[in-house]
């Protein structure tokens, strides 16, 4: 994807996660939808328009699992309602102890990153950040892939004290993707709180 | 439906001759995200961090997942001042992207996530956290006892959501 310097005006690389600099009017805002009291089931956009190149998701957010301890939770997503088991992840993650890696294949949902639960009582305002990227999402002709740099840190409190994830994701249909919902919890059945943010963007 | 080009450069620092620091005040509240990005080289001991809304509480903690070429590892910080951009022990051309989540909310203790590369040392993957349901209006990056280079470039970005 081009970019253009603002110094210069010469146009250069992507601006996707990871990656610098921006080139103004290509970044444009979809949807958001923020978690209102009470929690939300899941969040869910669709009738997402085919019209960019690729999409992105910045989102805070808590899985509205129970807890006492304060631990983890996995942030899943599925495309246009897809349950079949064709999603595949990678994960490299930071606990603040060890560095770790892991995969799964033939999943029902691609759970790409991690969010606390409600067991974080000391630091009841901590939110994971997520920022995802989906690429050449309405492309026909290939595999759809993802790309997340997301993490919390809860100060040293509670059983998972932290966590710094880089994950992809693959989703193995060429479809374009029309709608995206997250879950949490292993088993796509944990939904959000109240402060949950999740914001669509639309990349050319 | 698409709200419009939301994605807006708020300020660019370009030093002139080399700094200890570069500040962005005065941060309206009007965004979404933040996103800073800098790039950069040092005259020494490179170690450089930030700080946010000029607060020197301890109110910051951060978990880092990093590769040097030979291994991947993870270490965390919690109750310090301040949170460390980089701890590189390399010179040379480096960069570094953060977002700072929701950095108006006035409800949520605040999340950065940063990505730094130093293709002669190593690339790092930070989550740092902010305990303060304060909306950010300043951002300080500030070396230990070094400088930044002439050249060295830091921008702002102002994300907005619909």
């Amino acid at each position: 994807m081009a970019i253009r310097s603002l110094k210069t005006g010469q146009f250069s690389r992507s601006t996707l996660v990871g990656n610098p600099v921006i080139m103004p009017g290509s970044y444009e805002s979809i949807a958001t939808v923020s978690v209102g009291a009470g929690g939300s089931s899941f969040i869910d956009f669709t009738s997402i328009p085919s019209t960019y190149t690729h999409l992105q998701i910045r989102a805070i957010c808590k899985s509205n699992q129970t807890g006492t301890s304060g631990e983890f939770e996995g942030l899943a997503l599925r495309f246009n309602s897809d349950s079949g088991s064709n999603y595949a992840r990678h994960f490299l993650r930071g606990s603040g102890a060890a560095a770790s890696a892991g995969a799964s294949t033939s999943q029902t949902f691609a759970s790409i990153g991690l969010e606390p639960d409600t067991g974080y009582s000391s630091v009841s305002q901590m939110f994971a950040g997520q920022v995802i990227d989906i690429l050449d999402y309405a492309n026909t002709n290939k595999y759809k892939t993802i790309r997340l740099l997301g993490g919390f840190d809860s100060n040293n409190t509670g059983t998972n004290v932290g966590a710094i994830n880089v994950g992809s994701g693959l989703w193995m249909s060429t479809s374009a993707i029309t709608s995206i919902r997250f879950a949490s919890g292993g088993s796509f059945d944990r939904g959000f709180t109240q402060y949950s943010h999740f914001a669509l963007y639309g990349v050319n | 439906m698409p709200a419009g080009k939301t994605y807006t450069p708020l300020a660019t620092t370009t030093l002139s001759s080399a700094a200890a620091s570069v500040t962005f005040s005065s941060i309206p509240g009007t965004y979404t995200d933040l996103v800073l990005v800098g790039a950069l080289d040092m005259t020494a001991g490179l170690d450089f961090w930030f700080r946010v809304n000029s607060d020197t509480g301890t109110n910051y903690s951060m978990t880092r997942l990093t590769g040097n070429g030979t291994t991947a590892a993870s270490f965390r910080i919690s109750n310090e001042s301040k949170i460390y951009i980089n701890f590189s022990a390399t010179s040379g051309e480096q960069n570094f992207i953060m977002h700072f989540m929701n950095y108006s909310n006035t409800t949520t203790y605040k999340t950065i996530l940063k990505r730094f590369n130093n293709a002669a040392s190593d690339l790092v993957a930070r989550v740092g956290l902010w305990r303060s349901t304060s909306a950010i209006t300043s951002i300080l990056v500030q070396t230990d006892s070094s400088t930044f280079k002439a050249g060295s470039t830091f921008t702002l970005y102002g994300i907005l959501a619909a």
